[in-house]
């Protein structure tokens, strides 16, 4: 399944006078598992607003499953886990999914699939608040799990994480998008890049490079990522 | 609307809320303290004050906690990111909305059924109307609270912001709902100024049920209070956005 998920043209984003996207133009294909990858504060999250839908100042064309970005018809087809974790800290793990499994409307079985997922079965009864920040951020992504989206967003989902469980995580990031759905997950450890069928490098609101690992290395000459990411921001500069 | 949508936070408040005893220990124990601390003021001197003020404060209470509480818990769900996670969902705001105001709603009117039952039943509050009726003037005083709680919280950045709210909101109401001096005899100016707050529709309900056992102005006082609550969750929901910069 082979279709783009998302199409952006000319996207231009303000955050009060500051521009911080300036005019961007990609589209992400369904099956596959596209990186976002850049230095912080280079955009990525901005981004990532936007094609959700939270993002307010924008201009320029986002389509997503061929919907505007941030139709009502969307809310149940894209699932986001932003940066920081977003669950209650005054309940279990078990408490905070059962209630947006209650929102989404899905039924009680998906809770325990999503738990174990994220490898937090241990935990499923501890209280959020007193988990470690990893443990914290996995509670997070469990939630984006537990209805099988069409567009997966991740912002920095592996961050601080146990490498074991990283490599476990981008494995299911991978049967996700087997599956058919999109998937795009920021990173901003260029180590990641290898993992992912897909590219974007960006630097200062601009994507700087598009394409497969494999073609981005080639077309700069470079044996890594890094090492390509720098070719490309020299050779522009 | 989605009931199931309204009911899932609903549950959820609750549940946060039964985790945190202190809290919830607080909420039911100290309006019952505040009421027999006034009665034991007047018991000697003039225990008719007990009688005149402790309805105005049976409408207050409620309202005061409320504001607070629902304030401090909706900022922290702006600033956790929990409610751009939730509005990224298939959530109304007035699922939001409506499911903290039932959650609070019952909260409150376990809190008022314990200090109304307190002060009439123990410590001998004089009343002319129905208790019940009184009872149900609180529980809509405190949905008042949820209301206008729910509404500052968008114009906080952080928690200290938000309980500061509680002097600008509040306190103003308290002086001019007719505790201090009945709104009569008020100057003019701040006449018509207690005239469009709702604590004043509050305080007058509560005074009503004291005085006559007709209830035809308590009713109509309670429709002015329920009508703010209506309005105030208005104002909230359109303070809660789902694009942000």
């Amino acid at each position: 399944m082979v279709n783009n998920a998302v199409e952006v043209t000319g996207l231009v984003v303000q955050r009060g006078r500051k521009e911080v996207l300036h005019g961007l133009g990609f589209s992400i294909a369904g099956g596959e598992v596209t990186g976002l990858l850049g230095p912080s504060g280079c955009g990525k999250t901005t981004l990532m607003r936007a094609l959700v839908g939270v993002q307010a100042g924008i201009t320029g064309a986002i389509t997503v499953l061929g919907l505007p970005a941030g139709s009502a018809p969307l809310r149940d087809r894209v699932g986001y886990v932003t940066q920081a974790a977003s669950v209650y800290d005054d309940l279990t793990v078990a408490e905070n999914l059962l209630f947006f499994a209650d929102v989404l409307g899905v039924g009680r079985d998906r809770i325990d699939a999503s738990i174990e997922a994220v490898d937090l079965t241990a935990d499923r009864d501890s209280v959020v608040g007193n988990l470690s920040g990893g443990q914290r951020s996995r509670a997070s992504l469990a939630v984006a799990l537990l209805k099988e989206p069409d567009l997966l967003v991740l912002d920095e989902p592996t961050v601080g994480l146990d490498p074991v469980l990283r490599q476990d995580l981008w494995a299911m990031f991978h049967r996700i998008a087997e599956a058919g759905a999109a998937v795009l997950v920021s990173s901003h450890v260029m180590d990641e890049a290898e993992r992912c069928d897909r590219l974007l490098l960006m630097r200062d609101g601009r994507i700087i490079a598009d394409g497969s690992p494999t073609e981005i290395k080639a077309k700069a000459g470079a044996d890594d990522i890094e090492s390509a990411f720098l070719t490309i921001v020299r050779g522009a500069a | 609307m989605n009931p199931r949508v309204t009911l899932a936070v609903t549950t959820r408040v609750l549940r946060q809320l039964r985790r945190d005893h202190r809290t919830v220990g607080m909420l039911l124990v100290v309006p019952c303290v505040l009421m027999t601390l006034l009665w034991w003021m007047f018991r000697d001197s003039a225990p008719v004050v007990f009688d005149r003020l402790g309805p105005g404060l049976l409408a207050l209470f409620p309202f005061i906690i409320m504001f607070l509480v629902t304030s401090v818990t909706t900022l922290r769900e702006r600033s956790s990111g929990t409610l751009e996670r939730l509005l990224s969902m298939p959530m109304g705001r007035l699922d939001f909305l409506v499911g903290y105001a039932l959650a609070f709603g019952l909260v409150a009117a376990v809190q008022s059924a314990l200090a109304v039952g307190l002060s009439v039943g123990v410590l001998g509050l004089d009343l002319e109307g129905p208790v019940w009726l009184l009872a149900v003037v609180a529980i809509a005083d405190a949905v008042l609270g949820t209301a206008l709680g729910l509404f500052v919280s968008a114009f906080a950045q952080t928690e200290f912001q938000a309980v500061q709210f509680m002097p600008v909101v509040v306190l103003p109401q308290i002086l001019l709902c007719g505790l201090f001096v009945a709104r009569a005899d008020l100057p003019s100016v701040l006449h018509a100024v207690s005239d469009v707050l709702p604590l004043s529709y509050a305080v007058d309900a509560m005074t009503t049920l004291t005085r006559t056992s007709a209830t035809g102005d308590v009713w109509r006082d309670l429709a002015v209070v329920v009508a703010f609550v209506l309005g105030g969750l208005g104002l909230g929901s359109a303070t809660l956005r789902r694009r942000t910069p």
